[in-house]
């Protein structure tokens, strides 16, 4: 059993115990634990159930390398799955619910997977679902929606908040162990700007477990007196609970800060996602203990040996009572020496080695632990926890030669480094045979701008394992990477560590080296996605030659530890099942995160009222008030419709659309774009981006005009008005203002650089009031000021002046064929004019309207739309607008596409008005069918409808669109058929269905 | 003419820093050739400072000059006379290629203030905020978030901020959000 030892413990507070539930159990922990040491404290050995095949699952480890000791954390809002419990930090009050078991951890129907693995091998997801197709929808994707996946998803939203931080730095060290440390201080000497991150809440990583003495003190002392030094620095900056989380293109690092998870009652954010630029990158990110492949090395009980004695020494916790550890190397020999130490019994140390191991096997020896070389595990026994351990030799198929009862396992299959922080971006990794794992490659490093490495390794991280040869190469690693920033670093040499020598590993990549069968398909390589040795093995005889297929067909390192403890064995087997070298296979690709990051930590301030940005008029809360439906217009907000009590959307669009054609309308048009052109060169530069001739225009007339791709395509529409010699104000669509205001930068720095042209965006400086209707003039000569008469101010005229006191701009234009008046103000008096038009308009019939009764009334009168009758593949010939085209200028943006031919094929489809026979509305973007069917069987189409409406002043549906021949076929019936099965008859007329002659306007 | 009003008519928030919409600001774009003198003589003449560096803010009070790029300048005046100060660099550039534009009422401005208002704006935008790299005279033009904006600090501990009007509640929400208590990173 494992239980809370008397001794030890340095990252605990004893004198304060604090209590937390797993599975509803009250059990108690304290300050300093981690939810893992607090659960083997409390004997809870099984702290979940695999993913495929459900079967029981301890702690593995202490770290971020954790793959079964996932739990559900927390309730409600703070709820969230598949937190770590070893890198969990105990805090009163914790709720934790074990995951991926039905109905209980202790009792699990899933379980039965596990007694039908044979029929459940690698590949059985592709094996499986595919015949018969029709099995897909109804069998086995519920089925397997209802098995996937580790932890609950969350049910509520998410009660913390985020954010993100922006910081540059010269010398970013990831990793706070000794080496990050060491590597830390030689930079920050130069005077160089470091930022240290450490992915726990202590510094120092691992050195303290592992011992060692440096300068003659204890490693603690190194670790402390360093961690003083760099305090006290002003240009260094350390932070804890902070995991580098990814390295991206020059230098370009995400780190992952946990501030709030461990004191959850604590106000400000939960996580901070540190966006951090840094001109060299030093990763001292340690190494990982790798498992041994034998069989039921996934029973609870069984643990990585270093992680045994970080549970003793750190938490002052012993993991069993009656220890077995199988190794391949010497540091295993460090746990045994250290259990003993705290009083426990270790059984047995089985060194798959024939000559066993060096100084540390002596003094383990010395202990009187009983050693045995050339041993191997055949196979562990026990349930839900660790019974008892046959041995066999390593160099055979597994025969026992003996079995001991016990209640724990230790394994150490060598050391890898975390390369994954050098890999992300580029970094390349080499081949230690020595020491049987891939490092970084010095001369292959991720590359900046410049060509240059600009990502440094340290430590154990770089293959140095042992702590003298990590602290020579953690201050060589500092000092190059202030050379690479700029600085000059100061002469010293490294710390003088003292090191115990260590024997040779020897790679033992299954235990026993040629186990059979039955053993090999109980010997676990991913715990967490329950991949197997016999998997690996049989990808590869099914002909998956390369590393990246096999994990993908077997899932073997694709769970959420991203095969931490499970890559190196894996690849190892598939090479000797592939018969070539390791280094030949390679290895899968590192991708960032390092460990899975909170969404919300992504997603950062972007949530809730600033998940994007909002543009609101001056009259926003006026409309808000006066029951605006609101339509996203680009990322304005606009009345769709002002709906009064007892009316539907619709019933408001109609008496808008009638009070309007009636009586007097007021439209918020401040959202249209206004760009101001300017220079003696503007009139040219507007007869090359409009299609129609815009330099002949006179000072205080307007013009319509439209605008196309240099691919031929319309793109936006609005009304020039020319202010004067020099200077024109263009109107655009509202989602245009910004793109085409970029596309005339273009032209202007890119093309006609040296046309004499500024342009500006003036869109925001007005609310702009389209004031249309019967009564239009009347409203506006009560408010009174400037003459405003229709021999004053024509139609497509403009002028300067005061309405009301107001100071303002009056466009004599209409988009609705109605007597209509656009009236700029300043941005900082819309509301005060809207108001006031509402208030003098009252005895006229004033109301305002919105976005679709604009698009009725522009329909009525046939007027286009951009991104209604336009899609990105309509010129303007499309739209019957040849009018708007000049003949007499020799070119413009868009003009030699138009002459392609392509774009004047006769059967291009062209504008017209539909019009049912009954009076119905269209079905929006409805084909109409022609005879015959395509290559692929779909009914042939001779247009399609591109606006469509209910016109309360016609009382009948009205509709434009795009048909084959469409202005020569008036009077021709085509067929809509709807997505409902029914087909809608409607008749070919002209698109202009109101007042054809235009006299509502000139009025 | 009524008074005219600022798109959040001068809202506040305390956090860890002040966040305050300061209300009107005369602003003009300028645009030309900004190595001429006759364009530095009536820049400088109607805004009462010398032209600014590339990347710089020359501000005393309301009245200043930001480079916003190689051909645009950021004319700051008190509200009230921006109408006159903009018709004063026209009147003064008339015959030069050059164009000024009252851009004031496009506009909202902030203020982010405090010992800690590096850190809310290093939330926000992807700019080395320490003392040692940004610093009052300095300008930068970047994105807030998700929106544009543009920055220069009036003293050590204030930033002031111009972005366009129609996002300034949103701008406003995301400072206020950046401020929060308790979100102080403890960096500069």
């Amino acid at each position: 059993m494992s239980k809370r030892l008397p001794t030890h413990g340095r990252l605990i507070d004893r004198s304060k115990r604090i209590g937390f539930t797993f599975n509803g159990k009250p059990l108690a922990g304290h300050p300093g634990d981690t939810l893992a040491s607090a659960l083997l404290a409390n004997d809870q050995m099984m702290v979940g159930r695999s993913f495929k095949y459900h079967r029981p699952r301890g702690v593995v480890a202490s770290g971020a390398e954790e793959p079964n000791a996932l739990v559900n954390m927390g309730q409600g809002a703070q709820f969230e799955p598949n937190q770590r419990a070893t890198t969990t930090e105990l805090f009163d009050g914790l709720v934790s619910r074990s995951q991926n078991h039905w109905p209980s951890l202790e009792f699990d129907l899933g379980g039965i997977n596990k007694h039908l693995s044979r029929f459940l091998p690698a590949g059985f997801y592709y094996k499986m679902f595919m015949y018969p197709r029709a099995f897909w929808k109804h069998v086995y994707e519920p089925f397997i929606r209802q098995s996937a996946g580790l932890g609950q998803a969350p049910r509520d939203r998410d009660g913390d908040t985020y954010e993100h931080f922006n910081t540059f730095t010269e010398v970013l060290v990831i990793g706070g162990g000794v080496a990050g440390l060491q590597a830390a201080r030689t930079a920050a000497q130069s005077g160089a700007r470091v930022l240290v991150m450490e992915q726990t809440a202590d510094w120092g990583g691992r050195a303290p477990v592992d011992g060692g003495t440096v300068d003659g003190a204890p490693v603690e002392r190194f670790i402390e007196q360093t961690l003083a030094e760099l305090q006290a620095m002003d240009n260094v900056t350390l932070r804890s609970r902070c995991m580098g989380a990814g390295v991206y293109d020059h230098g370009y690092v995400l780190g992952y800060e946990r501030l709030t998870d461990h004191l959850p009652m604590a106000e400000g954010p939960r996580h901070r996602l540190w966006r951090v630029r840094a001109k060299q990158v030093i990763t001292a990110t340690g190494a990982i203990e790798r498992p041994l492949s034998f069989a039921g090395n996934d029973v609870p009980g069984v643990m990585l040996a270093a992680a045994m004695r970080d549970y003793v020494v750190n938490y002052g916790v012993a993991p069993g009572q009656r220890i077995v550890i199988a190794t391949n190397n010497d540091d295993a020999y460090r746990t045994a020496i250290c259990l003993k130490e705290a009083g426990l019994d270790v059984l047995r140390i089985l060194d798959a080695r024939n000559s066993g191991g060096g100084t540390l096997m002596n003094r383990a020896r010395a202990l009187g632990i009983r050693i045995d070389c050339g041993r191997a595990i055949a196979k562990v026994g026990g349930g839900k926890r660790v019974k008892k351990v046959q041995i066999c030799a390593q160099d055979g198929v597994g025969g026992a030669l003996e079995e001991i009862a016990c209640d724990a396992v230790a394994m150490s299959g060598g050391w890898s480094p975390v390369v994954h922080l050098w890999s992300h971006c580029g970094g390349k990794l080499i081949w230690d045979a020595d020491q049987a794992h891939f490092r970084p490659d010095p001369d292959r490093p991720p590359t900046g701008a410049d060509g240059a490495g600009f990502v440094t390794v340290a430590g154990s991280a770089n293959g140095e394992l042992s702590l003298d040869a990590a602290l020579k190469d953690a201050t060589e690693a500092g000092k190059s990477a202030a050379v690479a920033a700029g600085f000059k670093p100061r002469r010293g040499k490294a710390p003088n560590a003292t090191a115990t020598p260590e024997a040779a590993l020897e790679p033992v990549w299954l235990m026993p080296r040629e186990a059979h069968v039955g053993l090999r398909s109980k010997s676990w390589l991913d715990f967490q996605n329950d991949v197997k040795v016999s998997d690996v093995q049989l990808a590869a005889r099914e002909g998956f030659e390369s590393v990246e297929h096999t994990k993908r067909y077997t899932t073997l390192g694709m769970a959420t530890d991203q095969g931490k403890l499970s890559n190196i064995n894996g690849l190892a087997i598939l090479s000797d099942a592939l018969g070539q070298p390791i280094p030949a296979t390679g290895t899968t690709t590192f991708r960032p995160p390092y460990t899975p990051i909170s969404m919300g930590a992504i997603g950062g301030e972007a949530r809730g009222d600033v998940f994007q940005p909002i543009r609101r008029t001056p009259m926003y809360d006026w409309h808000a008030a006066h029951g605006a439906d609101w339509e996203p217009v680009g990322q304005w907000r606009r009345p769709y419709a002002y709906v009064q009590s007892g009316e539907t959307v619709h019933d408001a669009v109609m008496r808008e659309v009638t009070n309007t054609r009636q009586n007097l309308g007021l439209l918020d048009a401040s959202t249209l774009g206004k760009l101001i052109v300017k220079g003696p060169d503007a009139g040219r530069f507007l007869d090359m981006l409009y299609t129609n001739m815009m330099s002949t225009l006179k000072p205080g007339r307007c013009r319509y005009g439209l605008m196309c791709s240099e691919n031929g395509f319309l793109i936006d529409d609005g009304v020039v008005a020319r202010i004067d010699d020099d200077t024109f104000l263009c109107h655009t669509t509202t989602g245009g203002a910004e793109h085409i205001h970029a596309h005339m930068e273009e032209w202007l720095q890119t093309e006609w650089w040296d046309w004499q042209v500024y342009v500006a965006n003036a869109t925001e400086q007005y609310a702009q009031i389209a004031v249309v209707g019967p009564n239009a003039r009347k409203v506006l000569e009560k408010l009174g000021g400037m003459d405003i008469s229709r021999d004053t101010l024509p139609f497509m005229a403009w002028a300067d002046g005061q309405i009301g006191g107001f100071d303002c701009r009056v466009y004599r234009i209409s988009f609705s064929g109605e007597l209509s008046y656009e009236i700029a103000v300043p941005a900082s008096q819309g509301l005060a004019f809207w108001t006031a038009l509402h208030a003098a308009g009252q005895e006229f019939g004033v109301m305002p309207y919105g976005t679709e009764c604009l698009h009725i009334l522009r329909a009525e009168k046939g007027f286009i739309m951009i991104g209604d009758e336009t899609d990105g593949t309509v010129i303007p010939q499309d739209l019957g607008l040849d009018w708007a085209i000049s003949k007499k200028k020799d070119d413009y943006l868009g003009k030699r596409a138009q002459a392609r031919s392509h774009m004047t094929d006769p059967t291009r489809w062209k504008l017209v008005g539909l019009q049912t026979e009954d009076g119905s509305v269209l079905p929006d973007g409805a084909y109409a069918v022609a005879e015959g069917r395509n290559a692929n069987g779909q009914r042939n189409t001779q247009g399609r409808v591109t606006s469509t409406y209910h016109s309360p002043t016609l009382g009948k549906g009205i509709a434009m669109g795009l048909v084959l021949d469409g202005p020569d076929r008036m009077g021709e019936v085509l067929e809509f058929p709807d997505t409902e099965g029914k087909s809608h008859s409607a008749k070919i007329v002209d698109p202009v269905f109101f007042d054809k002659d235009g006299e509502k306007q000139n009025v | 003419m009524s008074e005219p009003v600022s798109a959040l008519n001068k809202a506040g928030f305390d956090g860890i820093a002040h966040v305050q919409e300061i209300g009107l600001q005369g602003m003009i774009t300028l645009r030309g050739n900004l190595a001429a003198k006759d364009l530095k003589a009536a820049a400088s003449a109607v805004a009462g400072v010398a032209m600014p560096g590339v990347n710089e803010a020359n501000c005393e009070g309301e009245r200043g000059l930001c480079w916003m790029s190689p051909d645009e300048l950021l004319v700051l005046c008190p509200y009230d006379v921006v109408q006159a100060n903009t018709a004063q660099l026209q009147q003064a550039l008339t015959g030069t290629h050059a164009l000024a534009v009252n851009v004031s009422d496009a506009r909202a401005v902030f203020r982010v203030s405090g010992p800690v208002a590096r850190e809310v704006m290093a939330k926000l935008c992807p700019v080395d905020l320490s003392p040692a790299a940004f610093s009052p005279g300095m300008f930068r033009r970047t994105r807030m978030a998700q929106v544009p904006a543009a920055f220069w600090m009036v003293d050590e501990q204030t930033f002031q901020i111009v972005c366009f009007r129609s996002v300034a509640q949103y701008v406003f929400d995301l400072l206020s959000v950046a401020a929060q208590p308790g979100s102080a990173v403890n960096l500069f």
